[in-house]
Protein backbone atom coordinates (compact mmCIF):
# COMPACT_ATOMS: atom_id res chain seq x y z
CA UNK A 1 0.00 0.00 0.00
CA UNK A 2 1.19 3.40 -0.40
CA UNK A 3 0.20 6.56 1.06
CA UNK A 4 1.16 10.12 0.20
CA UNK A 5 0.34 12.59 2.96
CA UNK A 6 0.36 16.04 2.63
CA UNK A 7 2.48 17.93 5.09
CA UNK A 8 1.63 22.10 5.83
CA UNK A 9 3.62 23.73 8.35
CA UNK A 10 2.25 26.36 10.60
CA UNK A 11 2.38 28.37 13.54
CA UNK A 12 2.08 26.81 17.01
CA UNK A 13 -1.49 27.18 18.20
CA UNK A 14 0.01 29.68 20.95
CA UNK A 15 1.73 31.88 18.35
CA UNK A 16 1.60 36.00 18.51
CA UNK A 17 -0.51 36.13 15.54
CA UNK A 18 0.69 39.87 13.80
CA UNK A 19 1.63 41.15 10.52
CA UNK A 20 4.45 43.46 9.12
CA UNK A 21 5.30 45.20 6.12
CA UNK A 22 2.10 47.08 5.66
CA UNK A 23 0.23 44.52 7.23
CA UNK A 24 0.72 42.18 4.00
CA UNK A 25 2.64 39.79 5.64
CA UNK A 26 2.81 37.05 8.81
CA UNK A 27 5.07 38.61 11.64
CA UNK A 28 7.44 35.31 11.91
CA UNK A 29 9.39 36.86 14.28
CA UNK A 30 9.70 35.05 17.37
CA UNK A 31 7.33 31.90 16.25
CA UNK A 32 7.47 28.76 16.55
CA UNK A 33 6.62 26.28 13.25
CA UNK A 34 4.78 23.51 14.18
CA UNK A 35 3.26 20.16 11.69
CA UNK A 36 -0.62 21.66 10.89
CA UNK A 37 -2.14 19.22 13.40
CA UNK A 38 -4.89 18.25 11.39
CA UNK A 39 -1.89 17.01 8.93
CA UNK A 40 0.16 15.54 11.88
CA UNK A 41 -2.31 13.80 14.64
CA UNK A 42 -5.19 12.72 11.97
CA UNK A 43 -3.42 12.22 8.63
CA UNK A 44 -0.20 11.08 9.34
CA UNK A 45 -0.54 8.86 12.26
CA UNK A 46 -3.89 6.99 10.12
CA UNK A 47 -1.31 6.62 7.31
CA UNK A 48 1.28 4.99 9.61
CA UNK A 49 -1.11 2.92 11.50
CA UNK A 50 -2.46 1.80 7.77
CA UNK A 51 0.76 0.75 7.01
CA UNK A 52 1.77 -0.96 9.75
CA UNK A 53 -1.58 -3.07 9.59
CA UNK A 54 -0.88 -4.02 5.91
CA UNK A 55 2.54 -3.42 4.84
CA UNK A 56 3.55 -0.61 2.56
CA UNK A 57 5.16 3.31 2.92
CA UNK A 58 4.14 6.36 3.49
CA UNK A 59 5.53 9.52 1.55
CA UNK A 60 5.18 13.22 3.04
CA UNK A 61 4.86 15.84 0.50
CA UNK A 62 5.41 19.57 1.15
CA UNK A 63 5.18 22.62 -1.27
CA UNK A 64 8.13 24.86 0.83
CA UNK A 65 11.32 25.94 0.84
CA UNK A 66 14.26 24.71 3.15
CA UNK A 67 12.41 26.65 5.70
CA UNK A 68 10.00 24.07 5.86
CA UNK A 69 12.49 21.33 6.36
CA UNK A 70 12.63 20.80 9.81
CA UNK A 71 8.78 20.36 10.00
CA UNK A 72 9.25 17.64 7.56
CA UNK A 73 12.16 16.21 9.53
CA UNK A 74 9.57 16.22 12.50
CA UNK A 75 7.09 14.14 10.22
CA UNK A 76 9.89 11.15 9.12
CA UNK A 77 10.25 11.79 13.43
CA UNK A 78 6.85 10.52 13.91
CA UNK A 79 7.83 7.45 10.93
CA UNK A 80 7.16 8.74 7.76
CA UNK A 81 9.47 6.84 5.75
CA UNK A 82 10.39 9.46 3.34
CA UNK A 83 9.58 13.12 2.35
CA UNK A 84 9.45 14.93 -0.78
CA UNK A 85 9.74 19.20 -1.15
CA UNK A 86 8.63 20.67 -3.89
CA UNK A 87 10.65 23.37 -3.76
CA UNK A 88 9.14 27.27 -4.14
CA UNK A 89 6.62 29.45 -2.04
CA UNK A 90 3.62 28.06 -1.52
CA UNK A 91 1.74 30.74 -3.29
CA UNK A 92 -2.07 29.82 -2.83
CA UNK A 93 -3.90 26.71 -2.45
CA UNK A 94 -4.53 25.75 -6.20
CA UNK A 95 -0.49 25.89 -6.54
CA UNK A 96 0.29 23.88 -3.98
CA UNK A 97 -2.48 21.37 -5.53
CA UNK A 98 -1.75 21.45 -8.73
CA UNK A 99 2.02 20.84 -7.92
CA UNK A 100 1.53 17.75 -5.43
CA UNK A 101 -1.53 16.44 -8.43
CA UNK A 102 1.70 16.56 -11.16
CA UNK A 103 3.94 14.55 -8.71
CA UNK A 104 1.58 12.13 -7.82
CA UNK A 105 -0.24 11.69 -11.07
CA UNK A 106 2.16 8.39 -12.43
CA UNK A 107 3.16 6.89 -9.10
CA UNK A 108 0.24 5.12 -8.15
CA UNK A 109 -0.99 6.42 -4.36
CA UNK A 110 -3.82 4.10 -3.15
CA UNK A 111 -4.61 6.72 -0.55
CA UNK A 112 -3.62 10.95 -0.52
CA UNK A 113 -3.97 12.42 2.52
CA UNK A 114 -4.71 15.95 3.60
CA UNK A 115 -5.53 17.32 6.99
CA UNK A 116 -9.12 18.81 7.55
CA UNK A 117 -7.53 22.59 7.12
CA UNK A 118 -4.30 24.49 8.00
CA UNK A 119 -4.99 26.33 11.17
CA UNK A 120 -3.29 29.10 9.27
CA UNK A 121 -5.45 29.76 6.24
CA UNK A 122 -8.15 27.00 7.36
CA UNK A 123 -9.03 27.18 3.67
CA UNK A 124 -9.85 22.98 3.30
CA UNK A 125 -9.00 23.50 -0.48
CA UNK A 126 -6.21 21.60 -1.15
CA UNK A 127 -7.32 18.09 -0.91
CA UNK A 128 -10.60 18.48 -2.69
CA UNK A 129 -8.50 19.92 -5.47
CA UNK A 130 -5.91 17.04 -5.79
CA UNK A 131 -8.92 14.86 -5.79
CA UNK A 132 -10.82 16.64 -9.09
CA UNK A 133 -6.98 17.06 -10.87
CA UNK A 134 -6.62 13.37 -10.31
CA UNK A 135 -10.33 12.77 -11.22
CA UNK A 136 -10.43 10.97 -8.04
CA UNK A 137 -12.95 11.12 -4.98
CA UNK A 138 -12.32 13.19 -2.23
CA UNK A 139 -13.91 12.37 1.09
CA UNK A 140 -14.02 15.50 2.84
CA UNK A 141 -13.57 15.79 6.75
CA UNK A 142 -13.27 11.73 7.63
CA UNK A 143 -13.56 11.13 10.92
CA UNK A 144 -12.41 7.63 10.86
CA UNK A 145 -10.94 5.39 7.95
CA UNK A 146 -10.84 1.17 7.60
CA UNK A 147 -9.20 -0.57 4.76
CA UNK A 148 -9.83 -3.94 3.47
CA UNK A 149 -7.76 -4.75 0.18
CA UNK A 150 -9.11 -2.25 -2.34
CA UNK A 151 -12.50 -1.48 -0.39
CA UNK A 152 -11.85 1.20 2.03
CA UNK A 153 -14.59 1.94 5.00
CA UNK A 154 -15.44 5.69 6.04
CA UNK A 155 -17.04 7.88 8.22
CA UNK A 156 -17.65 11.19 7.85
CA UNK A 157 -18.93 14.63 8.89
CA UNK A 158 -21.87 15.77 6.96
CA UNK A 159 -24.54 18.67 7.15
CA UNK A 160 -26.63 16.85 9.97
CA UNK A 161 -24.77 13.82 10.95
CA UNK A 162 -22.13 10.94 10.06
CA UNK A 163 -21.94 9.04 7.19
CA UNK A 164 -20.69 6.00 6.41
CA UNK A 165 -19.72 5.32 2.90
CA UNK A 166 -17.63 2.85 1.25
CA UNK A 167 -15.18 3.68 -1.56
CA UNK A 168 -12.34 1.93 -3.88
CA UNK A 169 -8.67 3.17 -3.79
CA UNK A 170 -7.15 5.04 -5.21
CA UNK A 171 -9.16 8.04 -3.25
CA UNK A 172 -8.42 11.40 -1.90
CA UNK A 173 -9.28 12.34 1.81
CA UNK A 174 -8.97 15.52 4.41
CA UNK A 175 -8.82 13.90 8.05
CA UNK A 176 -10.79 15.39 10.84
CA UNK A 177 -10.71 14.92 14.41
CA UNK A 178 -11.17 11.40 15.27
CA UNK A 179 -9.00 9.69 12.87
CA UNK A 180 -6.22 8.74 14.78
CA UNK A 181 -4.55 10.15 17.93
CA UNK A 182 -1.34 12.08 18.20
CA UNK A 183 2.36 10.22 18.62
CA UNK A 184 5.47 11.90 20.35
CA UNK A 185 8.19 11.18 17.96
CA UNK A 186 10.64 8.56 20.48
CA UNK A 187 15.13 9.35 20.30
CA UNK A 188 14.98 6.45 17.97
CA UNK A 189 12.71 7.83 15.52
CA UNK A 190 14.51 11.34 15.88
CA UNK A 191 17.63 9.96 15.40
CA UNK A 192 16.37 8.09 12.12
CA UNK A 193 14.52 10.65 10.61
CA UNK A 194 18.43 12.58 10.12
CA UNK A 195 19.00 10.01 7.75
CA UNK A 196 15.57 9.44 5.94
CA UNK A 197 14.99 11.12 2.04
CA UNK A 198 14.06 14.34 2.17
CA UNK A 199 13.92 14.80 -2.17
CA UNK A 200 13.52 17.79 -3.46
CA UNK A 201 12.14 18.36 -6.41
CA UNK A 202 11.77 21.22 -8.98
CA UNK A 203 8.56 22.88 -8.94
CA UNK A 204 6.75 23.01 -12.12
CA UNK A 205 6.12 26.37 -13.76
CA UNK A 206 2.55 27.83 -12.70
CA UNK A 207 0.76 30.71 -11.94
CA UNK A 208 -1.32 31.08 -8.43
CA UNK A 209 -5.22 32.42 -8.76
CA UNK A 210 -5.55 34.47 -5.72
CA UNK A 211 -3.13 36.66 -3.20
CA UNK A 212 -3.37 37.63 -0.11
CA UNK A 213 -3.33 41.50 -0.76
CA UNK A 214 -3.53 42.68 3.24
CA UNK A 215 -4.10 41.31 6.95
CA UNK A 216 -6.03 42.90 9.88
CA UNK A 217 -6.70 41.63 13.02
CA UNK A 218 -10.27 41.58 15.16
CA UNK A 219 -11.01 45.13 16.90
CA UNK A 220 -10.90 44.81 20.04
CA UNK A 221 -13.98 44.30 22.33
CA UNK A 222 -14.98 47.71 24.42
CA UNK A 223 -14.84 45.64 27.90
CA UNK A 224 -16.46 43.27 29.52
CA UNK A 225 -19.74 44.41 31.89
CA UNK A 226 -20.08 42.61 35.00
CA UNK A 227 -23.52 41.57 36.22
CA UNK A 228 -24.00 40.50 39.56
CA UNK A 229 -24.77 36.69 39.19
CA UNK A 230 -27.73 37.15 41.64
CA UNK A 231 -29.02 39.57 38.47
CA UNK A 232 -29.75 37.34 35.76
CA UNK A 233 -32.67 39.43 34.75
CA UNK A 234 -30.43 42.30 34.17
CA UNK A 235 -28.41 40.09 32.25
CA UNK A 236 -31.20 39.21 29.79
CA UNK A 237 -32.61 42.75 30.06
CA UNK A 238 -29.04 43.53 28.60
CA UNK A 239 -28.88 41.15 25.80
CA UNK A 240 -32.50 41.92 24.20
CA UNK A 241 -32.39 45.86 24.47
CA UNK A 242 -28.91 46.59 24.41
CA UNK A 243 -27.34 44.04 22.44
CA UNK A 244 -30.28 42.86 20.48
CA UNK A 245 -29.58 39.22 20.15
CA UNK A 246 -32.60 37.76 21.62
CA UNK B 1 -21.74 39.71 -13.66
CA UNK B 2 -23.76 36.46 -13.85
CA UNK B 3 -23.74 34.37 -10.70
CA UNK B 4 -24.39 30.73 -9.73
CA UNK B 5 -25.41 29.77 -6.43
CA UNK B 6 -25.29 26.29 -5.20
CA UNK B 7 -27.51 25.15 -2.52
CA UNK B 8 -28.76 21.97 -0.72
CA UNK B 9 -31.84 21.80 0.05
CA UNK B 10 -33.58 18.49 1.27
CA UNK B 11 -37.23 19.37 2.25
CA UNK B 12 -36.57 23.09 2.90
CA UNK B 13 -34.76 25.80 2.00
CA UNK B 14 -31.80 26.26 4.97
CA UNK B 15 -31.09 29.96 5.81
CA UNK B 16 -27.51 29.17 5.23
CA UNK B 17 -29.12 28.23 1.33
CA UNK B 18 -30.71 31.92 1.75
CA UNK B 19 -28.14 33.48 3.09
CA UNK B 20 -25.54 32.05 -0.07
CA UNK B 21 -28.89 33.13 -2.55
CA UNK B 22 -28.74 36.96 -0.90
CA UNK B 23 -25.06 37.19 -1.57
CA UNK B 24 -25.12 35.65 -5.03
CA UNK B 25 -27.64 38.54 -5.66
CA UNK B 26 -26.09 41.40 -4.32
CA UNK B 27 -23.18 40.35 -6.93
CA UNK B 28 -24.87 39.57 -9.93
CA UNK B 29 -28.18 38.05 -11.69
CA UNK B 30 -28.26 35.12 -9.74
CA UNK B 31 -29.13 31.27 -10.91
CA UNK B 32 -29.41 29.04 -8.31
CA UNK B 33 -28.54 24.88 -8.54
CA UNK B 34 -29.50 22.60 -6.51
CA UNK B 35 -31.34 18.58 -6.56
CA UNK B 36 -32.97 16.17 -4.91
CA UNK B 37 -36.51 15.77 -4.39
CA UNK B 38 -37.70 18.96 -2.15
CA UNK B 39 -41.14 20.14 -3.73
CA UNK B 40 -41.30 23.48 -5.91
CA UNK B 41 -43.60 25.22 -3.51
CA UNK B 42 -40.53 25.39 -0.66
CA UNK B 43 -37.66 26.26 -3.74
CA UNK B 44 -40.09 29.37 -4.69
CA UNK B 45 -38.75 31.15 -1.23
CA UNK B 46 -35.08 31.29 -3.30
CA UNK B 47 -37.25 34.49 -5.69
CA UNK B 48 -37.92 36.07 -2.52
CA UNK B 49 -34.04 36.18 -1.54
CA UNK B 50 -33.21 37.74 -5.35
CA UNK B 51 -32.78 33.76 -7.21
CA UNK B 52 -34.23 34.51 -10.57
CA UNK B 53 -34.10 31.50 -11.50
CA UNK B 54 -33.77 27.82 -9.77
CA UNK B 55 -32.39 25.11 -12.04
CA UNK B 56 -33.20 21.21 -10.31
CA UNK B 57 -31.72 18.26 -11.02
CA UNK B 58 -33.75 15.25 -9.65
CA UNK B 59 -32.12 12.09 -8.11
CA UNK B 60 -28.59 12.13 -7.46
CA UNK B 61 -26.67 11.33 -4.09
CA UNK B 62 -25.51 14.16 -2.33
CA UNK B 63 -22.06 11.83 -1.33
CA UNK B 64 -20.92 12.07 -4.83
CA UNK B 65 -18.16 15.02 -4.80
CA UNK B 66 -17.58 14.40 -8.56
CA UNK B 67 -21.08 14.36 -9.50
CA UNK B 68 -22.21 17.52 -7.77
CA UNK B 69 -19.06 19.04 -9.13
CA UNK B 70 -20.23 17.91 -12.59
CA UNK B 71 -23.68 19.27 -11.89
CA UNK B 72 -22.45 22.80 -11.47
CA UNK B 73 -19.96 22.70 -13.99
CA UNK B 74 -22.80 21.80 -16.56
CA UNK B 75 -25.01 24.64 -14.69
CA UNK B 76 -22.11 27.34 -15.31
CA UNK B 77 -21.65 26.24 -18.30
CA UNK B 78 -25.48 26.76 -19.28
CA UNK B 79 -26.15 30.14 -17.44
CA UNK B 80 -22.84 31.38 -18.48
CA UNK B 81 -22.13 32.84 -14.44
CA UNK B 82 -18.79 33.66 -14.16
CA UNK B 83 -18.51 33.46 -10.42
CA UNK B 84 -20.20 30.71 -8.31
CA UNK B 85 -21.40 31.08 -4.76
CA UNK B 86 -22.16 28.42 -2.23
CA UNK B 87 -22.16 27.75 1.65
CA UNK B 88 -19.04 26.77 3.83
CA UNK B 89 -20.49 24.49 5.43
CA UNK B 90 -19.75 20.46 4.98
CA UNK B 91 -20.83 19.92 1.92
CA UNK B 92 -19.12 23.62 0.75
CA UNK B 93 -15.84 21.70 1.83
CA UNK B 94 -16.24 19.02 0.53
CA UNK B 95 -16.90 20.31 -3.30
CA UNK B 96 -16.07 24.04 -3.51
CA UNK B 97 -12.40 23.44 -3.96
CA UNK B 98 -13.30 20.62 -6.40
CA UNK B 99 -15.73 22.95 -8.82
CA UNK B 100 -12.37 25.70 -8.87
CA UNK B 101 -10.16 22.90 -9.93
CA UNK B 102 -12.40 22.06 -12.61
CA UNK B 103 -13.16 25.64 -13.87
CA UNK B 104 -9.65 26.45 -13.15
CA UNK B 105 -11.14 29.08 -10.77
CA UNK B 106 -9.55 31.27 -7.84
CA UNK B 107 -11.34 30.06 -4.61
CA UNK B 108 -11.93 32.09 -1.74
CA UNK B 109 -13.00 29.39 0.91
CA UNK B 110 -14.96 31.03 4.19
CA UNK B 111 -15.76 34.79 2.61
CA UNK B 112 -17.24 36.75 5.82
CA UNK B 113 -18.56 39.60 3.53
CA UNK B 114 -19.40 40.86 -0.17
CA UNK B 115 -16.41 41.42 -2.61
CA UNK B 116 -14.92 44.69 -3.13
CA UNK B 117 -15.05 45.48 -7.12
CA UNK B 118 -13.58 48.84 -6.95
CA UNK B 119 -10.06 47.90 -7.26
CA UNK B 120 -10.47 44.33 -8.75
CA UNK B 121 -11.67 41.44 -6.66
CA UNK B 122 -11.01 41.41 -3.52
CA UNK B 123 -13.24 39.21 -0.82
CA UNK B 124 -12.41 38.95 3.13
CA UNK B 125 -11.74 35.90 4.70
CA UNK B 126 -11.47 34.60 8.58
CA UNK B 127 -7.37 33.30 9.07
CA UNK B 128 -5.27 31.97 11.57
CA UNK B 129 -8.48 30.06 12.94
CA UNK B 130 -10.46 33.47 13.80
CA UNK B 131 -8.02 35.10 15.07
CA UNK B 132 -7.06 37.27 11.89
CA UNK B 133 -8.80 38.55 8.78
CA UNK B 134 -7.20 38.38 5.10
CA UNK B 135 -8.31 40.59 2.14
CA UNK B 136 -8.01 38.03 -1.07
CA UNK B 137 -7.75 39.18 -4.06
CA UNK B 138 -8.92 36.72 -6.75
CA UNK B 139 -6.85 37.18 -10.60
CA UNK B 140 -9.04 34.38 -12.38
CA UNK B 141 -11.94 34.71 -14.81
CA UNK B 142 -13.94 32.86 -13.11
CA UNK B 143 -14.26 32.91 -9.21
CA UNK B 144 -15.45 30.65 -6.34
CA UNK B 145 -16.50 31.75 -3.27
CA UNK B 146 -17.89 29.95 -0.35
CA UNK B 147 -19.33 31.98 2.48
CA UNK B 148 -19.14 31.27 6.17
CA UNK B 149 -22.30 30.60 7.98
CA UNK B 150 -24.14 33.56 9.63
CA UNK B 151 -21.62 36.15 8.35
CA UNK B 152 -23.94 37.68 5.40
CA UNK B 153 -27.94 38.24 6.74
CA UNK B 154 -30.28 37.17 4.04
CA UNK B 155 -32.14 40.00 2.89
CA UNK B 156 -35.63 40.02 0.84
CA UNK B 157 -35.73 41.71 -2.46
CA UNK B 158 -39.57 41.14 -3.31
CA UNK B 159 -38.67 39.19 -6.28
CA UNK B 160 -39.91 35.70 -7.48
CA UNK B 161 -38.23 32.74 -9.11
CA UNK B 162 -38.70 30.08 -12.38
CA UNK B 163 -37.93 27.04 -11.52
CA UNK B 164 -36.83 24.27 -14.14
CA UNK B 165 -35.70 20.94 -14.77
CA UNK B 166 -32.24 20.46 -15.40
CA UNK B 167 -30.23 17.18 -16.58
CA UNK B 168 -26.76 17.04 -17.41
CA UNK B 169 -24.31 14.08 -17.74
CA UNK B 170 -22.83 13.62 -14.22
CA UNK B 171 -20.76 10.74 -14.42
CA UNK B 172 -20.63 7.96 -12.55
CA UNK B 173 -20.99 7.99 -8.21
CA UNK B 174 -17.78 6.45 -7.08
CA UNK B 175 -18.50 6.46 -3.41
CA UNK B 176 -21.35 4.11 -2.04
CA UNK B 177 -23.22 5.68 1.44
CA UNK B 178 -23.69 2.36 3.33
CA UNK B 179 -24.94 4.71 6.74
CA UNK B 180 -26.50 8.25 7.55
CA UNK B 181 -26.29 8.76 11.41
CA UNK B 182 -28.03 11.45 12.12
CA UNK B 183 -27.42 13.87 15.24
CA UNK B 184 -30.87 14.88 16.06
CA UNK B 185 -33.00 17.73 14.71
CA UNK B 186 -31.17 20.31 16.34
CA UNK B 187 -29.64 23.41 14.44
CA UNK B 188 -25.89 22.35 13.64
CA UNK B 189 -23.16 24.31 15.01
CA UNK B 190 -21.39 26.55 12.67
CA UNK B 191 -24.86 27.54 11.52
CA UNK B 192 -26.55 28.23 15.12
CA UNK B 193 -27.28 31.94 16.39
CA UNK B 194 -27.65 31.05 19.93
CA UNK B 195 -25.08 28.80 21.11
CA UNK B 196 -24.68 27.66 25.13
CA UNK B 197 -21.10 26.31 25.64
CA UNK B 198 -19.94 24.87 28.81
CA UNK B 199 -16.49 23.10 29.79
CA UNK B 200 -14.37 21.43 32.54
CA UNK B 201 -15.84 23.94 35.60
CA UNK B 202 -19.10 21.42 34.94
CA UNK B 203 -16.92 18.72 36.91
CA UNK B 204 -19.05 15.80 34.93
CA UNK B 205 -21.16 15.28 31.84
CA UNK B 206 -23.77 14.12 34.62
CA UNK B 207 -23.96 17.89 35.55
CA UNK B 208 -24.88 18.76 31.70
CA UNK B 209 -28.76 18.85 32.27
CA UNK B 210 -28.18 22.84 33.17
CA UNK B 211 -26.80 23.39 29.94
CA UNK B 212 -29.59 21.71 28.03
CA UNK B 213 -32.33 23.05 29.64
CA UNK B 214 -30.80 26.65 29.40
CA UNK B 215 -30.15 25.89 25.57
CA UNK B 216 -33.68 24.56 25.53
CA UNK B 217 -35.15 27.54 26.77
CA UNK B 218 -33.33 29.38 24.05
CA UNK B 219 -33.76 27.03 21.45
CA UNK B 220 -29.67 27.05 21.32
CA UNK B 221 -27.14 24.41 20.16
CA UNK B 222 -25.29 23.24 22.86
CA UNK B 223 -21.13 23.26 22.62
CA UNK B 224 -17.64 22.35 24.95
CA UNK B 225 -14.11 23.10 24.81
CA UNK B 226 -11.76 20.82 23.45
CA UNK B 227 -10.71 19.43 27.28
CA UNK B 228 -14.00 18.20 27.66
CA UNK B 229 -14.15 16.67 24.47
CA UNK B 230 -10.98 14.91 24.54
CA UNK B 231 -12.19 13.04 27.86
CA UNK B 232 -15.29 11.76 26.21
CA UNK B 233 -17.87 14.13 28.34
CA UNK B 234 -19.77 15.46 25.49
CA UNK B 235 -19.26 14.38 21.67
CA UNK B 236 -16.55 15.30 19.41
CA UNK B 237 -19.20 17.22 17.06
CA UNK B 238 -19.45 19.66 19.81
CA UNK B 239 -15.58 20.92 20.14
CA UNK B 240 -15.58 24.31 19.21
CA UNK B 241 -12.00 26.01 19.18
CA UNK B 242 -8.90 26.51 16.97
CA UNK B 243 -9.06 22.57 16.55
CA UNK B 244 -12.82 22.07 16.69
CA UNK B 245 -15.36 24.12 14.88
CA UNK B 246 -15.35 27.38 14.20
CA UNK B 247 -18.28 29.92 14.93
CA UNK B 248 -19.95 32.79 14.73
CA UNK B 249 -23.48 32.75 16.37
CA UNK B 250 -24.99 36.07 17.66
CA UNK B 251 -25.02 35.03 21.02
CA UNK B 252 -22.10 32.54 22.71
CA UNK B 253 -22.58 31.77 26.62
CA UNK B 254 -19.69 30.20 27.78
CA UNK B 255 -19.91 28.75 31.46
CA UNK B 256 -16.93 26.80 33.54
CA UNK B 257 -14.70 27.80 30.62
CA UNK B 258 -11.36 29.81 31.23
CA UNK B 259 -10.86 30.71 27.78
CA UNK B 260 -7.72 29.26 26.20
CA UNK B 261 -6.25 30.99 22.88
CA UNK B 262 -6.99 28.18 21.08
CA UNK B 263 -10.68 27.88 22.46
CA UNK B 264 -11.20 32.14 21.89
CA UNK B 265 -9.88 31.11 17.88
CA UNK B 266 -13.10 29.51 17.33
CA UNK B 267 -15.49 31.83 18.86
CA UNK B 268 -14.36 35.04 18.56
CA UNK B 269 -16.44 35.82 15.32
CA UNK B 270 -19.42 35.93 18.13
CA UNK B 271 -21.47 39.19 18.26
CA UNK B 272 -22.15 38.98 21.93
CA UNK B 273 -20.16 36.53 24.33
CA UNK B 274 -21.49 35.77 28.04
CA UNK B 275 -18.69 34.23 29.99
CA UNK B 276 -19.53 32.54 33.66
CA UNK B 277 -16.64 31.58 35.41
CA UNK B 278 -16.09 31.03 39.48
CA UNK B 279 -12.83 32.62 39.06
CA UNK B 280 -12.46 36.29 37.99
CA UNK B 281 -8.88 35.92 36.65
CA UNK B 282 -10.36 33.81 34.00
CA UNK B 283 -8.50 35.04 30.70
CA UNK B 284 -11.84 34.60 28.80
CA UNK B 285 -13.74 37.39 30.77
CA UNK B 286 -11.37 39.73 28.25
CA UNK B 287 -12.81 38.62 25.16
CA UNK B 288 -16.41 38.81 26.90
CA UNK B 289 -19.10 41.51 26.48
CA UNK B 290 -20.77 40.02 29.76
CA UNK B 291 -19.45 38.25 32.79
CA UNK B 292 -20.76 36.78 35.54
CA UNK B 293 -17.94 35.21 38.60
CA UNK B 294 -19.70 32.88 39.93
CA UNK B 295 -20.51 29.19 40.39
CA UNK B 296 -22.42 28.13 37.08
CA UNK B 297 -24.22 25.60 38.77
CA UNK B 298 -26.17 28.51 40.48
CA UNK B 299 -26.09 31.36 37.65
CA UNK B 300 -27.54 28.78 34.90
CA UNK B 301 -30.14 27.70 36.51
CA UNK B 302 -31.01 31.24 37.26
CA UNK B 303 -30.38 32.41 33.95
CA UNK B 304 -32.37 30.18 32.75
CA UNK B 305 -35.51 31.30 34.84
CA UNK B 306 -34.82 34.84 33.45
CA UNK B 307 -35.20 33.72 29.84
CA UNK B 308 -38.48 32.02 30.39
CA UNK B 309 -39.53 35.04 32.84
CA UNK B 310 -38.85 37.06 29.49
CA UNK B 311 -40.14 34.39 26.78
CA UNK B 312 -43.45 34.52 28.76
CA UNK B 313 -43.17 38.05 28.65
CA UNK B 314 -42.92 38.77 25.01
CA UNK B 315 -46.04 36.37 24.60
Amino acid sequence: MKILVCISKSPDTTAKIAFTDGNSKFDENGVQYIVNPYDEWYALVRALELVEANGGTVTTITVGTAADDPTIRKALAIGANDAVRIDGQALDASYVAKQISEYAKDKNFDIIFTGKETINYNGAQVGGMIAENLNQPFISLATKLDINGETATLERDVQGGVEVVEVNTPFVISAAKGMAEQRIPNMRGIMAARTKPLNVVPAVDLENLTTVVSYSLPEAKEGCKYIDPENMDELVDLLHNQSKVI
Amino acid sequence: MSVLVFIEAKNKVSKAALEAVSYGSKIGSTTVITFGDISSDELAIVGEYGGEKVLIHRGINKSNDQQLTNLIHAAVESSGATIVVLSQDQTGKSIGPRVAAKLNAGHVSGAIDLPDTSNGFQVNTNVFSGKAMATVAVHSDKKVISILPNSISPEKTGGSTTIEEFDADLGEGKIVVKEMKTQGEGIPLPEAELVVSAGRGLKGPENWGIVEDLAKTLGATTACSRPVADIGWRPHHEHVGQTGIAIRPNLYIAAGISGAIQHLAGVNGSKVIVVINTDAEAPFFKAADYGVVGDAFEVLPRLNEAFKKFHNSQN
